[in-house]
């Protein structure tokens, strides 16, 4: 039966009331509410009167901000792309020396915090680091006597963000060239096209959607990320934010430019949203043969294995590298009782965080699918907008609320019982979790929703025809069929938190250190050898769910395990 | 029954909120947890008081205070450099503190005037150069680095760094905005690469000749010299030091520094810490661990600090830097200091 992406569910289907008046949009919506309440403080911004601080900007540096951002954003969008497809429709293709191995060591470097990958090449790269200074010592040249490409640049930013980002589009465009069906290549190949138009004209069209997805998660990270461009001295969005804020004192007008920011985001989702209508192709069989990898021999094969591991050894194997180097010099001094403390504060919020996102982005994709309309699609759409917001903004915005929920018991319970509750949620767990989920669910969301979309109705259908329906048919049918993008929506969820800084930073509770806290504070003060160690063990904690999950998703081609 | 659940929940949170212990001391640190932790360990093993900390970014631990309220935790707020502390004082953050053995520790210029902050250790923003290439005869002032002769030889920070906005800062105070100006525009247009990196970056970078000059903070090359990493003691050996402006106002001085908060509930145990953080040993720890000077007159600082000699720092009220930090800011902006 043919499956036609998007508008599969007509209303006719899912009963007569409006979607509004079901407890479960109720529910949906409020969660949705909650989640964009930070940004709606944002927002509000706007309508605090404008300082003259705006003229300022304006005046001066604002539109430097918006270009640099948006060369950052063009430059590491087709980055990520190139490092991210390419070897993504090698692994999956064909067989070369190391392909197997690659399939999962290109998702290596998620686990490495985009701060630290720039602070380690600068370390290795800058003019006083080991490599010039090796060069100057055979050539006996001094330093202005030859050129060499300079690290803290705005090209050195969109290299050191891209090699830790185009994981995220190589892990979405692999499940896609996996679940596409063999037929549709095979036919391309009958019909006399070759590797390379099969590629251009059949697989990369099919495709095409994932990699937006993918593209947008990278970007949106892109527009969010402070500490590389920070360092770099490169004035970006996110560094004029903390400008105006900090230097200049403008809080305020630091809020209207995270607002302004948003609106960037804006367009970004609704070009996604359009590209996903625009999509004319469709997988057109359900029946999927076993994927027949060509082998690849000679100069091929030694181009491909090249080619593929070349982002491995950039976004990973180097700076582990000198980590590893600097990490023998700084052990004895940095891993004690509390290094361990640090670690499973780490784990312990990264884990409840994938669980809580992934369960959320269960539910509200799935509530948008069950009950469509404008009204659920936006409320989705708003609960993942915070991924593009840095962690520090999203902070505030998760505190004022919070506080004011606060006072709000304090002053009742001070009126009525005069007793002071203080503080109950604000400098708790509770609002550092809250913080993740405004910021990381749209990562959850995604994932889960194009799995959610490989779900014919028809097999929905089937379920409720013999009497399935409710939780039961999702644990029958749409967990087991969805297990691979699960998995990869708690792990993707579970490394962000993991490297996660500004908000964990601000929020946290008393005397509560994470790896990603110890990490930053050594390597802000240039102790990055000291830096090493933390670092070293964030990496070494994300790696093993990474390898784990691409190994699911090598299984989860469908057909895979019956051979049909 | 929903009411009892909630009047449950509730009421079993406040058994946790009402639980305050009566000997510990909350503080929000801008100085990184290792840069502070040894001596509030100390203080623990001589008071009993329990110290707890969070750290983070100065003006967003301030926001937090600024949005808790009279709720807010914590009892002290702890900044590493004078902007901050004025700004918190500003917008009624802290409280006056009265104490003897503070105002007799901390010199008039390093603290507040009605009390609301202490200086805690002193951080000079000071020339160093590349001993094989620039003859120290040749430098005089912070403003004299404005002159076509530095043409493509000096290196700085980004504006957005908080030690140059100070430094900006004292000059508008000494010079009025617009000859400030005329500076700013001066060394943009001397630097021989733009705005980047940290203070010890710059010192690499003048040791390396991609600069001869640079404005950095004296830690930094004391943190460097002593340094466990071969490169980095290699890198500042090649630089030294010069105390800018020794004629006539002296070098500009930044404090780290500490206030106790409006709504501190362990006051008492607050004025204790800060009279502690100025105990004569602790400055020496100060000047011994970090390389910063130390605030008190008459510690021993240690041999790093001995070694760069006698110096004259400007005694200008610290308040003037906290005023004209934000007009700093949009000076450099203007100027097309990155």
């Amino acid at each position: 039966m043919p499956v036609t992406g998007t508008r599969i569910f007509s209303p006719r289907i899912y009963g007569n009331t409006l979607p509004s008046f079901r407890p479960r949009v109720f529910l949906l919506i409020s969660i949705s509410a909650l989640l964009s309440l930070p940004l709606l403080v944002i927002i509000g911004s706007f309508f605090v009167p404008a300082s003259d601080t705006w003229q300022h900007l304006s005046d001066t540096v604002l539109s430097q901000y918006i270009v640099n951002s948006l060369i950052l954003m063009l430059g590491v969008g087709i980055l990520t792309i190139v490092l991210g497809v390419i070897p993504a429709w090698f692994v999956t293709m064909y067989r070369f020396p190391g392909s197997r191995m690659l399939e999962w060591a290109l998702l290596l470097p998620l686990a490495m915090p985009a701060y630290i990958i720039a602070y380690t090449y600068t370390g290795v790269l800058d003019a006083s680091g080991p490599l010039q200074s090796w060069l100057r010592d055979i050539t006996g040249w001094g330093f202005r006597d030859y050129w060499f490409p300079e690290i803290r640049s705005l090209g050195g930013a969109i290299a050191m963000l891209s090699f830790v980002l185009y994981p995220y589009i190589y892990l979405i465009t692999r499940a896609a060239f996996i679940e596409q069906s063999i037929c549709a290549l095979e036919t391309a190949r009958t019909l006399g096209c070759g590797p390379c138009r099969t590629f251009f004209r059949v697989a990369l069209p099919l495709a095409r959607p994932s990699i937006i997805v993918g593209l947008s998660l990278v970007l949106m990270e892109t527009l969010a990320d402070y500490g590389t461009v920070q360092y770099f001295g490169i004035s970006a969005f996110t560094t004029g934010i903390f400008r105006t804020w900090f230097g200049l004192g403008d809080s305020a007008a630091a809020a209207q430019l995270s607002a302004l920011l948003m609106l960037f985001v804006m367009v970004l989702i609704f070009i996604e949203y359009w590209s996903r209508k625009q999509q004319r192709y469709h997988h057109t069989s359900s029946r999927y043969g076993s994927l027949t990898q060509n082998r690849l021999n000679g100069m091929p094969a030694a181009l491909a294995t090249f080619g593929c591991s070349l982002p491995v050894v950039l976004g990973f194997l180097v700076p582990v590298a000198f980590l590893i180097h600097w990490a023998f010099l700084t052990y004895a001094d940095i891993v004690d009782a509390e290094f361990l403390t640090y670690m499973q504060n780490s784990i312990l919020l990264a884990g409840c965080a994938a669980l809580v996102a992934t369960t959320l982005a269960m539910f509200m994709a799935y509530g948008k699918r069950r009950d469509p309309g404008p009204l659920t699609r936006l409320a989705v759409n708003l609960s993942g907008m915070g991924y593009a917001i840095p962690g520090t903004v999203i902070a505030v915005g998760v505190m004022l609320p919070l506080a004011w929920l606060d006072k709000s018991i304090d002053s009742f319970f001070r009126a009525e019982f005069d007793i002071s509750t203080g503080l109950l949620l604000s400098g708790t767990l509770v609002a550092v979790m809250f913080a993740y989920m405004v910021r990381f669910l749209a990562v959850a969301l995604k994932t889960v929703d194009a799995g959610l979309t490989r779900i014919k109705p028809s097999m929905e259908e089937a379920g409720r025809s013999i009497g399935v329906s409710g939780f039961k048919l999702i644990r029958k049918i749409h967990i087991p069929i969805m297990r691979g993008s699960l998995l990869t929506a708690l792990l993707l969820v579970f490394v962000d938190v993991l490297k996660e800084l500004p908000a964990t930073l601000i929020l946290r509770p008393f005397n509560f250190n994470t790896l990603a806290i110890r990490a930053y504070e050594l390597a802000n003060e240039e102790r990055l050898a000291d830096a090493s160690c933390s670092s070293l063990a964030i990496v070494l904690v994300g790696i093993i769910p990474v390898i784990y999950l691409s190994r699911t998703i090598s299984k989860s081609r469908p057909g895979h395990d019956t051979g049909t | 029954m929903l009411y009892k659940i909630v009047t449950l929940i509730l009421g079993s949170s406040l058994l946790l909120a009402v639980n305050v212990h009566a000997d510990e001391v909350n503080i929000y640190s801008e100085r990184k947890e290792e840069l502070i932790k040894p001596l509030l360990k100390k203080f623990t093993e001589h008071t009993g008081t329990r110290v707890n900390i969070i750290t983070g970014n100065g003006d967003i631990l301030i926001k937090r205070l600024e949005i808790e309220g009279r709720n807010s935790p914590a009892d002290v707020l702890l900044t590493t450099d004078i902007a901050r502390l004025y700004r918190a004082r500003q917008k009624g953050l802290l409280q006056p503190v009265r104490s003897e053995v503070l105002k007799n520790a901390v010199p008039a210029s390093f603290r507040d005037s009605e009390g609301y902050w202490y200086g805690l250790s002193l951080r000079s923003r000071i020339i160093v150069y590349a001993k094989d290439r620039v003859d120290p005869s040749r430098l005089s002032t912070y403003e004299a680095l404005a002159d076509p002769r530095w043409n493509n030889r000096v290196c700085v920070r980004s504006s957005s760094n908080a030690y140059n906005q100070s430094l900006v800062a004292s000059l508008i105070a000494h010079d009025g905005i617009e000859a400030t100006e005329k500076w700013a525009k001066g060394l943009v247009a001397n630097f021989s690469r733009p705005p980047q990196g940290g203070d010890r970056d710059l010192i690499k970078a003048v040791a390396v000749g991609e600069c001869d000059v640079a404005l950095v903070n004296t830690y930094y090359l004391g943190g460097m010299l002593n340094s466990d990493i071969e490169e980095e003691r290699k890198a500042a050996s090649k630089v030294a030091l010069f105390w800018p402006n020794q004629e006539r106002r002296g070098a500009h001085f930044n404090v780290s520094g500490a206030g106790v908060t409006s709504s501190a509930q362990h006051k008492e145990a607050a004025v204790q810490l800060l009279e502690f953080l100025l105990r004569d040993d602790s400055q020496a720890w100060y000047a011994r661990q970090n390389y910063e000077f130390p605030v008190k007159k008459g510690i021993e600082p240690g041999p790093t600090l001995k070694q760069w000699g006698e110096f004259n720092a400007d005694d200008i009220k610290l308040e003037e830097l906290g005023i004209h930090n934000a007009e700093a800011v949009r000076l450099m902006d203007r100027a097309g200091w990155k």
